[in-house]
């Protein structure tokens, strides 16, 4: 069951992970993890050596940003930039301050976003990873800053941008400044793309909100994990406007490509290859 | 005026909608339909016009002023189709050489199913980036709600304004309510945390300028005097810049909202 609180809340564990744990005590924590999808029990051995996708029903598992990392990227090679940067809209809003704090202890980041420079299959290119263990990698002044300033720097190396999204949407702590990242965000995707610069998107479970209307839906390619939910209203907020149960596997990867609006949907096993043949096709393509 | 009373001004019944702006501001109004591509969205009211002679685009939301326009215009609530009708219509005043102007009215972008299915969240998106580089002068103003993303949609603009009474949030305070304090009740504590008002959002930086408003029930008569006139200031200002000054001016504008500590 999907629920709204899941993409609000960071707090709330992801697709039923802890009750997995909780109902399969006798096995050890640390060597095994219960598929959300499946309920199967699977090595964490297993997991870490085929990308966190289930062996028996190719779920994919949700990721932190540096799990992500250490998957695309070629060993050693990415170098985070904007580490340090902070929101400074925390002040004011009830209670944020402290979700902030919940936030960075959950997911040992400082903000939603992780940014830098990598290589993939050898090809260099910025890339940028939401995290869903911050905040559910919500929109405030820090993640649409850093993406920005990754945007920019790409523009200035003439670089390819890789951007994996997960995220529940805008930061409504952060109010309208969390509004306006999507403005500013936008500007930065464009002026990177009139430049000419290939922009390649992987929308992950869950990518909703202020972020698919804005840098998520905005790359030259979009690809999309198998099974991601992705749209710009919530389930639930739907269901609660329409005032009737939504269809089986609507705003799911398939059903966007159905509609028009994925590229392409890749297993995470393919990610990398993929991902290094798209950016190979476009080297020295740059004006 | 607290927060929650501006909302509750900017909902009011009998409050002017888009049209009464778009008669009273402009004239030779030639409305435009259509995005080409699946059909036409009522909520968005677009086309050509004069204002003081020079032709524009306007690109407005529309609520609609009696029930059986309200029902005809959707409340005002835009799908996809009608961002793509807003963004055909800008790219054609930029290939004209014509300002556009935006008239931003809406409780937020339509959720449901035929509007995902369409690309809601792309459909804003390629507004937002369009937009953000389009070469010719764009002013919106905010005439009553300003409905996250569905409003931001038509104001990645050189100079955002709003009236008075307007209000402008990235969530309804009814939603951040039951989000935030999981109490629908709670709007009131919602609007003054959220900052949703014409004055909180001059001093933030987020708009340029606010229009005072009548007393309720009020002509608005003075109101389209002092905008008319500060369209066409500020046009003419933007209108005489060059392409790249006014897209850098643009991007910083947006750039520097915000800005967070490193």
């Amino acid at each position: 069951m999907l629920k709204k609180s899941m993409f609000l809340n960071p707090n709330v564990d992801l697709e039923g992970q802890e009750k997995g744990r909780q109902e399969a005590p006798q096995v050890p924590d640390e060597l095994c993890r219960s598929c959300p999808s499946c309920k199967k029990l699977c090595f964490l051995s297993d997991l870490q050596a085929g990308c966190f996708v289930c062996p028996d029903c190719g779920h994919h598992f949700r990721l932190s940003a540096r799990e992500r990392i250490a998957l695309i990227a070629d060993t050693d090679s990415f170098t985070e930039i904007n580490q340090d940067l902070t929101s400074t809209a925390s002040s004011t809003f009830p209670g944020y301050a402290k979700k902030l704090e919940g936030a960075m202890k959950n997911s040992g980041e400082n903000e939603g976003v992780v940014t830098g420079f990598c290589q993939v299959g050898g090809h260099d290119c910025a890339l940028f990873v939401m995290d869903s263990l911050f905040f559910m990698g919500s929109m405030g002044t820090a993640v649409g800053e850093k993406i920005t300033l990754l945007f920019e720097a790409a523009l200035a190396k003439k670089l390819p941008v890789l951007g994996y999204t997960v995220s529940g949407g805008a930061r409504i702590q952060e109010g309208i400044l969390s509004l306006m990242q999507m403005a500013k965000t936008s500007a930065a995707v464009q002026r990177h793309s009139q430049a000419g610069l290939l922009y390649l998107t992987v929308l992950t479970d869950p990518t909703t909100g202020g972020v698919t209307a804005s840098f998520a839906m905005e790359g030259d390619i979009i690809l999309a994990e198998p099974g991601a939910l992705i749209g710009f209203a919530g389930p639930r907020v739907i269901e609660q406007t329409i005032r009737q149960k939504l269809p089986e596997g609507f705003q799911r990867s398939e059903f966007l490509i159905q509609k028009g609006f994925v590229d392409s949907i890749v297993d995470r096993r393919q990610q990398k290859q993929t991902i290094s043949l798209l950016l190979g096709l476009h080297e020295g393509g740059a004006a | 005026m607290r927060a929650y009373e501006r909302l509750c001004a900017a909902r009011a019944k009998g409050r002017p909608t888009a049209a009464s702006y778009i008669s009273a501001l402009f004239t030779d109004f030639f409305e435009l339909h259509g995005d080409r591509l699946y059909s036409d969205d009522h909520a968005i009211l677009a086309g050509i016009a004069r204002l003081d002679g020079q032709p524009v685009t306007v690109i407005a939301i529309e609520k609609g002023a009696d029930t059986k326009e309200k029902v005809d215009r959707n409340f005002g609530s835009v799908h996809p189709e009608g961002y793509r009708k807003a963004l055909r219509l800008m790219r054609q005043a930029e290939k004209f050489g014509r300002p556009v102007i935006c008239l931003v009215d809406t409780s937020g972008a339509y959720c449901g199913i035929g509007a995902e299915e369409r690309g809601q969240g792309s459909a804003i998106a390629q507004n937002l980036m369009e937009l953000s580089a389009l070469k010719t002068p764009c002013i919106s103003i905010l005439i009553g709600e300003g409905g996250s993303g569905g409003a931001l949609a038509l104001a990645v603009c050189d100079e955002v304004w709003m009236l008075e009474n307007a209000v402008y949030s990235v969530i309804s305070p009814e939603g951040a309510a039951s989000i935030i304090w999981k109490d629908a009740s709670k709007v009131q504590e919602a609007c003054e945390a959220l900052k949703i008002t014409a004055e909180d959002l001059l001093e933030m930086g987020v708009i340029e300028r606010v229009f005072s408003e009548p007393k309720p029930g009020a002509d608005f008569a003075p109101v389209y005097a002092e905008l008319k006139q500060a369209l066409k200031e500020r046009l003419a200002h933007y209108g005489s810049l060059d392409a790249q000054q006014l897209l850098d001016h643009r991007y910083e504008k947006f750039r520097k909202i915000g800005r967070p500590k490193q």
